[in-house]
Formats: C-alpha cells, structure tokens, sequence
C-alpha cells in the first residue's frame, strides 16, 4: 500500500498543503552543497514583477523539471541560470560564486531548434560551433563531432543541412551542440513540446540515458506533467503573476525508468494525480 | 554548369524587343527617315560594330565600369559596415537616424556640381558620386537585414560564450548574408545609373559621355548603339548576380522570378 505522495511529503509541514520550496526540508536526493542556488530572486521586466521571491536549491547530478502555466516565470528562471538575465534582486549562484553571463559549462536546449540552429552549416558545422567557441583545436573537432553525431544517432547525417533533418533530428542535432560544450549543467527549454509523440519518448529515453551517463545537473522547464515525472527526480510546480515556487514534489521513481513499465508504477500514478490537482488549481 | 545559366532564361522573354526591332527597321525602310535624330536598328547595329571594332565601345565601358564598380566598392562597404552597426546598436540608429533620413532624399544627379567644383573631372568625382548614392541604400537594407536576423541565433551565440567580433563573423554575417547580397544586386543597378548620369551631365569620359558626343555630333546611329550596349550590360549584370546569388544561397535566398 502505497501512501499518496503528497502527503509523505505534506507530513511534516503542519502549515497547510502549500509550501514554499525553499523552506520544505532537503529532500533525500540532493547531495550536500548546492551546484545552482536561487536566493530570495526576484526580477522585474519593464516595471512587471516577473519573479517574485524565488529559493531555490539543485544539487550537482540531480534532474529538476519545473512546472505551472504560461507565463508563471519558468523560462525565466531558465534564463537566470544562463546568466541571460539579471535579477532584479536576491541571487542567484553557480557553484557558489554569482551568475554574471553565459558560460560554457552551462549549455541550452531551446525548444525552437528550427530556429537555433544555424541554417548555413550542416550537422557537423553545427556541432563545431559549440566546439570553437570552448576553443578547441581544429586537429580535434573532427574527431570530437564524429564521437557527438555518433552518440546522438546522426552518424549519417554529418553532411546535411538543418533544412534536410526531420524535427527529431534537429532536435537531436541541437542536443548534440549543447554536448559538445562538455557541460556540467542542461537547461531544457520544452525541448520535445513540438515533437511528435513518439519521437518524444525516443528522445526522452535517450537524454536519461545520456544525463545517466555524464552525471549532468538539468533544469528541464516543461508543459507536460507525465514527462516531468518520467524524467525529474523533483518536480517543481510554479504559478504565475508574480511567478514564484510554490510546490515541490519529489520523484522516488527507480532509474531507468522506462515507458512501458514505470507510468504504471503506483507512485507515477500517485504524482500524475496531485500534479493534475495542482495545475488545475493554479490556473 | 555554363550551360545551366542559358537553360534558366526565359527566351520567350525576347518576342518583344525583337519585334519592337522588326517593327522599327520596317518602318526605316518604307519611311522617309532623315539621319540626325533617329536611326534604323540595322544602322544601329552596323555603328555598335564599327565602334567593337576600333576599341572606343570597350574602352568607354572600362571607364564607366571602373568608375561605377569603384564607387560602389567604397559606399557599399561603408554602407555594409555602417548598416551592421545600426542593426546591432538601437542607440546608434537613434543617434544617426535624423541625419540619415535628411541626407538620403538627396538625388545623386543633385550632387554632381558639388563634387565637380570639389574634384573637377576624372575619376575621382565620379566614384565619389557613385559612392554617395549607393551607401544609402547599403546602409538601409543591411540594417534591415541585420535586425531581421532570428533573435534566437543571436541568444545561442550569447549563450555559446562568443565575443563581438566573433558573433559578427560567425553568426551575424552569416546569418545576413543572403539579404544583403540582394542589397548588393540592387546597388550594382543603382551604381551603373548614377556612373552613366555623371558623365552625361558633366565628366568626360566612360558610355554616358560617348551618348553625348554622339548627340552633338548628330550620330543617332552611334548614340543608340550605345544605349543598347548600357542596357545589354545592365541586364548581363544582374543575370550573372542572379545566377551566383541562387548558387550561394539557393533555398535561403528570397526568392524572385528567373530573369
């Protein structure tokens, strides 16, 4: 008998169901010593309050998927993280020190991957971007973008142009890049929101194989509640004007975690139903 | 791949010039036509020979080329460069904004006694001219062009870490070239116009000069034969800038009818 897990999570907190993420206490997955830290942020975009009060802690390794409707500030957490933005107030810090711009340990996914990519190279000039702009020697790229294509399944394809490459290869292709910056941190803008659905589980399956494998921190900013639970090991929920944190949910998933088996797991079931109360409520 | 610029040109194209010249010659024959200010196409045709032959047709239309493509070596660089700095820098196209929109309405042919009182005749005065009418329209499409570049690409090159000068050469230029080839298409038109107007009106040398003499020596035939030479070269022009900008750029290019 499994209990739901919102209230495992709820029973120490004897304020009510809401808490905020900063105050709930560590949940077991985070090791010690946070690699991103958001301290009391808030940002503020032509006089509108975007963010507002915002804690945040991720630990290195761990895979947070951040929730809630449109607008409710979670690509801008994204972006904070990037260093693509500075907080109004409050801070937000990279491995103890503050974030003051992009960095290449720090790589992006967006969403819109006809549209990062750069139309006039192919896959492997893409890919070599990312590559000179880390600095690699010429002698090196070559091999480097073989080993990235090959990993990515695009080991055919180094010669084609993003316009030549279906959806999930571009998505693929752009993956590849934010890979070949040797990165510490993933930050996943609804990076599958316009894939069709199978494509999606593909690649889905393949970034936990990929995040598995490198010991990657990602911040994976998503619309789709099951693909939260399917990949985060925490689940933040967000709600907007001012967007802010507002709910945590923790995924004691076993890894790897696959389609076929893990959504029928009672505590997937468990977690799909309290997000869906959650998105409901806050909308 | 010669043959594939032949291939592409819709000859059905050519049914109205060469009608217009069938129609012409017939109406020299069967006319009564006096030679000092017209001439039959066959005479027009005999003239451009006469003036292949001895060298001046080509000699005149290295001097108006040189002069043209030399003017707009110079505006369309300085157009290039400064059209990417205000498509980059809103401040500076704040700044420049007012000047720009009060120096450009001005018609090159307007500049002509300006730069000759400057430069007197030659060269000079006329790549300057050429220049001048050609940075404008540089300037104003490369800034288009550069603030129509996908926002996106410019935050991946943020994100990517990359400096000004390489986010320039590596994504902004890139990124602009198809739109500003096609500036550049459109300035080597407004570039031989301008050359042909100056030496029309004042400097002697190049084709528009020989259009003048021609005039003035009541040589119809020869100053035809000229003007046909001014279009036929014109139209070479942009076949040729065409054809590369498809080779370049093919699906990225905006796209436009064959010619």
């Amino acid at each position: 008998m499994t209990i739901p897990f919102r209230q495992q999570q709820m029973q120490p907190m004897p304020n009510g169901k809401r808490t905020q993420a900063g105050n709930a206490e560590p949940p077991r997955s985070v090791p010690a010593g946070a690699l991103i830290e958001f301290e009391r942020v808030s940002l503020s975009l032509a006089g509108r309050p975007i963010l507002q009060d915002v804690n945040l802690e991720i630990g290195k390794g761990e895979f947070v998927c951040v929730v809630g409707p449109s607008g409710c500030g979670k690509t801008t957490m994204l972006r904070l993280i990037a260093g693509l933005f500075t907080p109004t107030s409050g801070k937000v810090r990279y491995a103890g020190a503050p974030v003051t711009g992009p960095r290449p340990d720090i790589a992006i996914v967006f969403q819109d991957y006809g549209k990062a990519l750069l139309p006039w190279r192919n896959a492997a000039g893409n890919i070599s971007l990312a590559l000179e702009a880390i600095g690699v020697p010429k002698a090196e790229r070559q091999e480097r973008i073989c080993r990235l294509l090959q990993l990515i399944g695009l080991a055919d394809d180094a010669d084609k142009f993003p316009i030549q490459l279906s959806g999930g290869m571009q998505q693929r292709l752009q993956i590849a890049r934010c890979l070949a910056q040797d990165p510490v941190v993933l930050l996943m803008d609804e990076p599958f929101a316009a894939l069709d659905a199978l494509t999606r589980q593909e690649l889905q399956d393949e970034i936990q194989a990929i995040v598995a494998a490198r010991n990657s921190t990602v911040f994976f900013v998503t619309h789709d509640l099951e693909e939260a639970i399917y990949l985060g090991d925490r689940v933040f929920g967000m709600r907007p004007n001012p967007g802010r944190i507002v709910e945590a949910f923790e995924v004691r998933l076993p890894r790897p975690r696959d389609w076929l088996t893990t959504p029928e797991h009672p505590e997937f079931l468990g977690l799909r139903r309290a997000l869906f109360d959650f998105i409901k409520k806050v909308k | 791949m010669t043959g594939r610029i032949w291939w592409r040109i819709d000859w059905r194209g050519a049914a109205v010039p060469i009608g217009f010249l069938v129609i012409a010659q017939l109406a020299a024959l069967n006319g009564d036509l006096q030679s000092d200010n017209l001439a039959a196409p066959s005479d027009v045709a005999v003239a451009c020979w006469h003036a292949i032959i001895d060298g001046t047709l080509f000699r005149r239309t290295l001097e108006t080329l040189a002069s043209a493509l030399g003017g707009l070596a110079l505006g369309g660089s300085i157009g290039l460069f400064s059209g990417i700095l205000f498509g980059l820098f809103q401040t500076v196209d704040r700044l420049m904004n007012v000047t720009v929109e009060a120096v450009r309405p001005i018609p090159s042919a307007a500049v002509i006694p300006v730069f000759l009182l400057i430069f007197g005749f030659g060269f000079p005065m006329e790549v300057l001219i050429v220049a001048f009418s050609v940075t404008w329209t540089m300037l104003i499409l490369t800034r288009a062009a550069v603030a129509g570049i996908e926002t996106r690409l410019l935050e991946v090159s943020r994100a990517l870490g990359f400096g000004f000068g390489a986010r320039v050469y590596k994504i902004i230029l890139p990124a602009a070239l198809p739109r500003i080839f096609v500036a550049f298409r459109l300035t080597v038109a407004i570039a031989l116009i301008v050359a042909v107007t100056v030496e029309v009106a004042a400097n002697p040398q190049g084709l528009g000069y020989t259009i003048m003499l021609a005039e003035q020596t009541l040589r119809p035939d020869l100053m035809f034969a000229v003007l046909a030479w001014i279009g036929l070269i014109g139209w070479a022009l942009n076949a040729v800038l065409l054809w590369t900008q498809r080779r370049l750029f093919g699906m990225a290019a905006i796209d436009e009818p064959a010619p």
